[in-house]
C-alpha cells in the first residue's frame, strides 16, 4: 500500500515534470543545485572554520579547472563527431592516421596539459593538507574526546583537572576562535566524526585513537553526521555543534561540570525514584545520583540539550514521552528497551527528566 | 514407476528442506527489536528450594534468533552478570557454563531467576531489566553450556575471550544440582 | 559495403572434400543435446552467452533494488523499507552489481569473442570454462536463495569488520556474504586463466601480440589483473568467515587483530576491481570506434601502453578509500600522487579516441552513440575521481552522496554504456539478427538522461552532508528536492533499460538478418557466420595484420593439417604465434558440474559446520580423479609434422617459411 503510494507520488511528479518545456527543467535543475550549494547547517560549501575554508578553496580551484577540462573534451568530441566528411557504411581507410603529424602533436600536448594540471591538483592538495593541521597542532586549545556508540556520540571535555572533566552526548559545546582536539574512539563498530561546515571526516575505530584538529571562526550551530556505515541506524546518528563566544562557552562548561540538581517538586522526587528502581538506571548515568552506568547518554543535564536520540528528536516533553515509551517506533534496532510506565510514574519521570538543567 | 516416485520423493524432499530451511533462517535471522512491554513481569515463586520450578506456560520467544542472542551476550556483560558469574566460569556466583543447574536448565527457570532472584546473593531484576531482554539474556545462559542450536549461537567478541565462543561449546546434558556448600550462608 | 569479407567456411568449401571434412567437423564438435547437454556442454560461444543472460538477470535484480532505494529516499523519513530491509538492499545492490553483474558479464564477452577474435576453435580449458560458469551460478543463487529467506547480508558490499564481524552481525547473514564471494572469485579466476591461455597460446598464426586487437588486448589485462587482485579479497572474506565461525582473531583488536588490516585487504583489491569492470569496456569502446569510423585506431601503442599503465598503477592506489582512517599522512600523500597519475592513461585513451573520430567517416549508429555517451559521462567521473584523489578533498566527499554520483560516474558510464554499446554491435553475431537502430536510440536517450538525472544531483547532495547508506533522512537537512529529482531520473533509467529488453525480445523474432559482418568490421569473428558453427573456424585463418578483415590479401592463408577427426586447434608461440603443436582440446563433460556441487558443498555447508570441508575435500578428490583419468589420453602433436597432402600451397608454405 504505502509502496504504490510512493510509486504513484514518483509518477505524478514525473508527468508534472514533463510538461514543462525543455528550457525551463534545465533552469529549474540549475536553480535547485546553486541554491542548495551555498548555505545550510551542513554544507561543505558554507565553511564556518579556517579547515573548511581550505578545503572549499580546493574545492572550487578543482570544479573550475576541471569543469574548463570537462568542456573542452566535449566541444573537441562534438568538433569529432560533426567533422566527419561522408557518413555512410564506407569501406575502411587504408592507411592509419599517423601519430607523427599535426593530430599527434596535439594529443602529446594535450597529455602535456594532463599531466600539468594533475601536478598543479596534487601540489596544492599536498598544501591544503599540511595547513590543515600545521598551524593547530602546535597550539593547545580544547580537548575533547568523542567515543561512537551504536548510535549516538559520547563527548568527554578533557581537562588537566579531574574535578573539570565531564561527559555529555550528541552535542558539543565549543568556543569559537579556539582550536579544538578531539580524540576518536569507538566502543563497537567503525563510526565516522564529520561536521561539514568545520572540516573533513575522520574515522573512529575499536582498538585506534585518531584525532583531528579544527577551529570555528564564526558563531554558529553546525549539524554533523556519522559517515561510516555502522548499523541500523547508521541514518540517525548525528550531532550538533554549537560554536559560542568564549564566555557564553565557559558559562556553558561550568553549568555541565555540576552535579544533575536534585528534584525540588514532589512529582520530580517521584520520577527520581521511577528513574533509580527502573531500568533507566541501568544504562544511563546521573551524576549526583546512584546512577551511574554509562551505555547509554549520560543524562545529568539532559533538558540543556537541544535534541534527544542523538540529534533526531527535538528534546520536548511529547518526544521525550514518545522515546521512553517506545523508542524502537522512532530508531528501529537502537539499544535502548521500550519503557511501558503507569502513565503517572511516565508523567513524574518526564517531569524529572525535564528539571534536569 | 519407481523412477517417477523417486523423482516425486525428491521434489518433495528438496522442498521441505527448502521449507525447514526457510523456517530456521526466519527465525534465526529476524531482527527484533524489543517489542515487549516491561513491568509485566508475572512469573511468581513461591518455591525457593533448589530443584526445576514448574515451566510456566510461556516460552522464551527467543531461542531461535541470533540477534537476541547476541544481544543477550551483549547484555550479560552491561547488566554486570560478570561481576558475580564471570565469563561463565563462575565466581562468586555459581558457573554457568557447566551441565549444573540448581533451579532448572529451562528458559522459563533462567527467566525466572533473573526476575526473582535467588537465595545466596542473586539479586531480583524485577522491573529493571525489560521482559524481552530478560527472555535474551536466557537464551545466551542457555547458550553458554550448549543448548542452543549452533547455527544461532553467538561466535566470538570482539574482546579479550576467555573461552571459546557459545556456537562451539559442546552440549552439556544438564544435571540437576544442590547448592554448593560455600555458597551456603549459614 | 564494398569490402565484404566472405565468410571463412564458404570461402573454403568448395570441393567436396571440403564438403566432407565440415561435415565431419560438425559432428566432432556438436554440442551435446538436452538438460545433460546444457550441464556438460564446453562450446565457449555456449557458455559465454550464459554467462551473458544470467548476469543481465542479476544486472535487474540489482536494479530493483536500486529502484526500491530509490523509492525509499525518495521523500524524507520515509517507511517504504525498513531499516534493516534497506540495509540488505543496498548491500545485495553493491554486491550484485560489482560480483554478479560487472565482472561476469564483462568476462562472459571476453570469453565469447575472444577465440573468435585470435582465431581458434574454443578457449584454452574449455571444461575450466564451464566449471567456472556454474560456480558463479551457485554462487548468485546462493546470495539470492539468502536474501528472500530474509538471510540477505547486511553489512554493506565491503562488510567492514567489525560491524560484519561475529559481535555485531549475528546470524548468518554474512557468512552468506562471505562465501559468495569465493564463488564468484573462484569463477573469475577460472575466465582470467582461461582468457590470458587463449591469448597468449592459441592465436591465428601471423597475429603476433603487435596485431592482436585491442578488445584482445583489453582482456588479456583484465585477467591478469583479476589473477593478482581476487585472491586479496578471497583471503579478506575467508579470514572474516574464520573470525565469525571459528573464533579466529584476525580482525580482533583486543586479542592482537586489527580492524584496518581487513580494509587494506579488501581495497587492495577493491580498487583493482573498479578497473577489471572497466578496462574490459576500453576494449569494447576500441572495438567500436574502429568499426564505425572505418578507420584504424589512432596510436595503437599508446592505447596498449595505458591499459598496461592502468592496470599497473590500479594496483597502488587502493589507501585513496581509507583517507579518513588514521594513516600516515605522508603515506596517504603518495597514493594521491598515484591516484592523480591514474588519470593520464585514461586521458590519452580518451584523446586518442577523439583523434580517430576527428575528420573520419562516421556511421553513426547505437554503438557509437553509446560509446559518445561513455566520453560525456566517464570524463565527468574521472575528474570527480580526480578529485577524490586529494587527501583534504576526500575528508570532505568520503562516504557521502557524492562518491555515490562519482562511482555511478565511472561504472555506470565507464563500463555499462560500453557494455550497452557491445550489446548492440554484437548482438548480431550472437543471434543472426541485428538489434532495432528505433529502439536502440529511445534507449540510448533515456538511459542517458536519466542517469544524469539520478547521479547528477547527488554530487550536490553530497556536498550537502548526505552521507552514504543511509535508509533515510530528516526533513530538515534539506536533501528531499534533490532526492526526489534522483527518483524520477531512476524511472527513466528504468524506462530505458526497458526499451533494450523489449529491443531484445523483438529483434530475437523479427530482427532484420545480420548476415556475418552487417558493420563492415575488422576482427576476425565478423569472417564466421552469424551465430558462429560450433567449431569456430572451419580453416584457421594465417593473418597478415592488425586488422585482419582489412589488411588480408584477396586469397586469405589458411592453416591446414588440423585433424577434423578430433577437437583439435593449433598452438602458437607467446609472441609471434608461430605455429607449434596441433592440441587437442577436451570436449563436454560432466565433471565441471559434479566438481562446482563439491565446491558448492564444502562452501555453503561449511557455513554451518566445519565436516563440510572434509566432506568437501573428499568429493573433490573423487571428481578430479574422473576428471583426470576418466577420458582417454590427448594426444598433442607438433605442428610441423608434414600434415596431410593438400593443396594450399601458400598456407603450406607459410608453415614451412616460420621453421624455429
Amino acid at each position: 500500500m504505502i509502496a504504490k503510494r510512493q510509486i504513484a507520488q514518483v509518477e505524478s511528479f514525473g508527468r508534472w515534470y514533463f510538461r514543462r518545456a525543455r528550457l525551463r527543467w534545465l533552469v529549474l535543475v540549475a536553480a535547485l543545485l546553486f541554491l542548495n550549494g551555498c548555505g545550510g547547517f551542513q554544507s561543505v560549501l558554507n565553511p564556518g572554520g579556517p579547515q573548511s575554508e581550505h578545503i572549499s578553496r580546493l574545492w572550487w580551484f578543482m570544479l573550475f579547472v576541471s569543469t574548463a577540462v570537462f568542456l573542452l573534451v566535449m566541444i573537441s568530441l562534438w568538433l569529432a563527431v560533426n567533422s566527419r566528411t561522408k557518413p555512410t557504411n564506407s569501406s575502411p581507410e587504408k592507411e592509419t592516421v599517423g601519430t607523427k603529424g599535426r593530430k599527434g602533436l596535439i594529443v602529446i600536448l594535450a597529455t602535456g596539459v594532463t599531466v600539468a594540471i594533475l601536478f598543479a591538483f596534487m601540489v596544492d592538495s599536498f598544501l591544503v593538507g599540511r595547513g590543515l593541521t600545521a598551524e593547530l597542532e602546535r597550539k593547545q586549545g580544547l580537548n575533547i574526546e568523542i567515543t561512537g556508540h551504536q548510535w549516538w556520540w559520547e563527548v568527554r571535555y578533557q581537562d588537566v583537572d579531574a574535578s573539570s572533566i565531564f561527559t555529555t552526548a550528541n552535542e558539543i559545546h565549543i568556543p569559537v576562535g579556539v582550536p579544538v582536539t578531539f580524540s576518536l574512539k569507538a566502543s563497537d563498530v567503525i563510526h565516522s566524526f564529520w561536521v561539514p561546515n568545520l572540516h573533513g571526516k575522520k574515522d573512529l575505530i575499536p582498538g585506534k585513537i585518531s584525532t583531528i584538529w579544527l577551529q570555528a571562526d564564526r558563531p554558529g550551530v553546525y549539524r554533523g553526521q556519522c559517515a561510516e556505515y555502522c548499523g541500523h541506524q547508521h541514518a540517525h546518528m548525528a550531532l550538533w555543534i554549537f560554536a559560542e563566544p568564549l564566555e557564553q562557552f565557559d558559562a556553558w562548561r561550568r553549568a555541565q561540570i555540576q552535579s544533575a540538581v536534585s528534584p525540588a517538586s514532589a512529582s520530580e522526587q517521584k520520577g527520581q525514584q521511577v528513574f533509580l528502581s527502573s531500568a533507566c538506571v541501568m544504562c544511563h548515568a546521573i551524576n549526583g545520583t546512584p546512577a551511574g552506568a554509562n551505555f547509554g547518554p549520560n543524562l545529568t543535564h539532559l533538558a540543556t540539550r537541544k535534541t534527544i536520540a542523538a540529534a533526531t528528536l527535538a528534546n520536548d516533553r511529547s518526544h521525550l514521552q514518545q522515546w521512553v515509551d517506545d523508542s524502537q517506533q522512532v530508531k528501529p534496532g537502537n539499544r535502548m528497551p521500550a519503557n511501558k510506565l503507569r502513565p503517572e510514574d511516565m508523567q513524574a519521570l518526564l517531569d524529572y527528566l525535564q528539571s534536569l538543567k | 514407476m519407481y523412477l517417477r516416485n523417486l523423482k516425486l520423493s525428491g521434489t518433495s524432499a528438496a522442498l521441505g528442506m527448502v521449507a525447514v530451511l526457510l523456517l530456521a533462517s526466519c527465525k534465526r535471522e529476524t531482527r527484533n527489536f524489543d517489542p515487549s512491554p516491561m513491568g509485566q513481569q508475572k512469573v511468581v515463586m513461591s518455591d525457593l528450594q533448589p530443584g526445576a520450578t514448574k515451566p510456566s506456560p510461556e516460552r522464551n520467544p527467543v531461542e531461535e534468533n541470533a540477534t537476541a542472542l547476541s544481544d543477550g551476550k551483549r547484555l550479560f556483560s552491561q547488566y554486570n552478570c560478570t561481576g558475580c558469574h564471570a565469563n561463565g566460569g563462575g565466581a562468586i556466583g555459581p558457573a554457568l557454563m557447566d551441565e549444573k543447574w540448581i533451579y532448572g536448565s529451562e528458559p522459563e527457570n533462567i527467566y525466572a531467576t533473573i526476575v526473582e532472584g535467588r537465595p545466596n546473593g542473586m539479586p531480583s531484576f524485577r522491573n529493571k531489566i525489560s521482559d524481552y531482554q530478560i527472555w535474551e539474556l536466557s537464551a545466551y545462559v542457555r547458550s553458554l553450556s550448549g543448548q542452543i542450536r549452533k547455527d544461532v549461537a553467538p561466535g566470538r567478541s570482539d574482546d579479550m575471550n576467555a573461552h571459546p565462543s557459545e556456537q562451539r561449546v559442546e552440549r552439556k546434558t544438564p544435571e540437576q544440582s544442590a547448592i554448593p556448600k560455600a555458597a551456603e550462608q549459614p | 559495403m564494398a569490402e565484404r569479407p566472405q565468410s571463412l567456411a564458404e570461402h573454403a568449401a568448395q570441393t567436396d572434400a571440403d564438403r566432407r571434412e565440415i561435415r565431419e567437423l560438425e559432428r566432432v564438435w556438436a554440442r551435446p543435446p538436452g538438460i545433460i547437454g546444457w550441464f556438460t556442454d564446453t562450446d565457449h560461444k555456449a557458455i559465454a552467452l550464459r554467462y551473458v543472460v544470467t548476469a543481465f538477470v542479476f544486472f535487474i535484480l540489482g536494479g530493483i533494488e536500486a529502484a526500491l532505494m530509490r523509492i525509499q529516499l525518495a521523500r524524507p523519513e520515509n517507511h517504504f523499507l525498513s531499516a534493516d530491509l534497506y540495509n540488505q538492499v543496498f548491500t545485495v545492490h553493491g554486491t550484485t552489481m560489482m560480483f554478479l553483474f560487472a565482472v561476469p558479464i564483462m568476462t562472459a564477452l571476453g570469453i565469447y569473442l575472444v577465440p573468435l577474435m585470435v582465431g581458434t576453435r574454443d578457449v584454452a580449458f574449455p571444461r575450466l570454462n564451464n566449471y567456472g560458469y556454474f560456480v558463479y551460478l551457485i554462487g548468485g543463487i546462493l546470495l539470492y536463495v539468502a536474501f528472500f529467506l530474509n538471510t540477505g547480508p547486511d553489512a554493506g558490499w565491503f562488510s567492514y569488520v567489525p560491524l560484519s564481524g561475529p559481535g555485531y552481525s549475528p546470524g548468518k547473514r554474512v557468512d552468506i556474504w562471505a562465501q559468495m564471494i569465493s564463488f564468484t572469485e573462484i569463477s573469475a579466476l577460472c575466465g582470467a586463466v582461461v582468457v590470458i591461455g587463449t591469448v597468449f597460446k592459441m592465436r591465428a598464426p601471423g597475429m603476433s601480440l603487435h596485431r592482436l586487437p585491442l578488445f584482445v588486448w583489453a582482456q588479456l589485462v583484465t585477467s591478469f589483473m583479476i589473477i593478482f587482485a581476487m585472491p586479496a579479497v578471497m583471503l579478506a572474506s575467508s579470514l572474516l568467515a574464520s573470525d565469525r565461525l571459528i573464533d579466529t582473531h584476525f580482525f580482533n583488536p583486543a586479542e592482537g587483530g586489527d580492524a584496518i588490516l581487513y580494509q587494506h585487504m579488501f581495497w587492495f583489491f577493491g580498487h583493482p576491481e573498479v578497473y577489471i569492470i572497466f578496462i574490459p569496456a576500453l576494449g569494447f569502446i576500441s572495438s567500436i570506434v574502429v568499426t564505425f569510423s572505418r578507420r584504424r585506431i589512432f596510436g595503437y601503442t599508446a592505447m596498449v601502453l595505458s591499459l598496461i599503465a592502468t592496470a599497473f598503477l590500479g594496483f597502488g592506489l587502493w589507501v585513496h578509500h581509507m583517507f579518513a582512517t588514521p594513516l600516515p599522512q605522508l603515506g596517504q600523500s603518495f597514493f594521491t600522487a598515484a591516484s592523480m597519475m591514474i588519470a593520464i592513461p585514461s586521458g590519452v585513451q580518451i584523446f586518442c579516441w577523439i583523434a580517430t573520430l576527428w575528420g573520419a567517416k562516421l556511421n553513426v549508429k547505437t554503438p557509437l552513440l553509446f560509446v559518445l555517451g561513455f566520453v560525456a559521462i566517464f570524463v565527468m567521473g574521472g575528474l570527480t575521481g580526480v578529485m577524490l584523489a586529494s587527501v583534504p578533498l576526500n575528508l570532505q566527499i568520503h562516504d557521502t552522496f557524492f562518491v555515490v554520483a562519482h562511482l555511478h560516474y565511472v561504472l555506470i558510464g565507464g563500463a555499462v554504456f560500453p557494455l550497452f554499446g557491445a550489446f548492440y554491435y554484437w548482438f548480431p553475431k550472437w543471434t543472426g539478427r541485428l538489434l532495432s537502430e528505433r529502439l536502440g536510440r529511445w534507449n540510448f536517450a533515456l538511459m542517458f538522461i536519466g542517469f544524469n538525472l539520478v547521479f547528477f544531483p547527488m554530487h550536490q547532495l553530497g556536498l550537502n552532508g548526505m552521507p552514504r547508506r543511509v535508509y533515510t533522512y530528516l526533513p530538515e537537512t534539506g536533501w528531499a528536492n534533490l532526492n526526489l529529482l534522483a527518483s524520477v531520473g531512476a524511472l527513466i533509467l528504468a524506462i530505458g533499460v526497458l526499451f533494450f529488453i523489449v529491443n531484445c525480445f523483438w529483434a530475437r523474432r523479427s530482427g532484420v538478418v545480420a548476415g556475418d559482418n552487417p558493420w563492415g568490421a575488422d576482427t576476425l569473428e565478423w569472417s564466421l557466420a552469424s551465430p558462429p558453427p560450433d567449431y569456430n573456424f572451419f580453416r584457421i585463418p594465417v593473418v597478415e595484420g592488425g586488422y585482419a578483415l582489412w589488411d588480408r590479401s584477396q586469397e586469405i592463408p589458411v592453416v591446414i593439417g588440423l585433424s577434423s577427426t578430433k577437437r583439435e586447434t593449433l598452438v602458437t608461440s607467446v609472441v609471434d604465434a608461430v605455429p607449434e603443436l596441433r592440441y587437442e582440446l577436451p570436449g563436454p563433460s560432466l565433471w565441471p558440474v559434479l566438481l562446482s556441487l563439491a565446491t558448492a558443498e564444502t562452501f555453503i555447508v561449511g557455513i554451518f559446520t566445519a565436516w563440510a570441508f572434509a566432506i568437501g575435500a573428499v568429493l573433490t578428490f573423487a571428481v578430479f580423479i574422473g576428471w583426470f583419468f576418466g577420458d582417454p589420453n590427448y594426444e598433442n602433436v607438433d605442428a610441423k609434422e608434414p600434415p596431410e597432402p593438400r593443396d594450399a600451397a601458400d598456407a603450406l608454405q607459410y608453415l614451412r617459411s616460420e621453421e624455429v
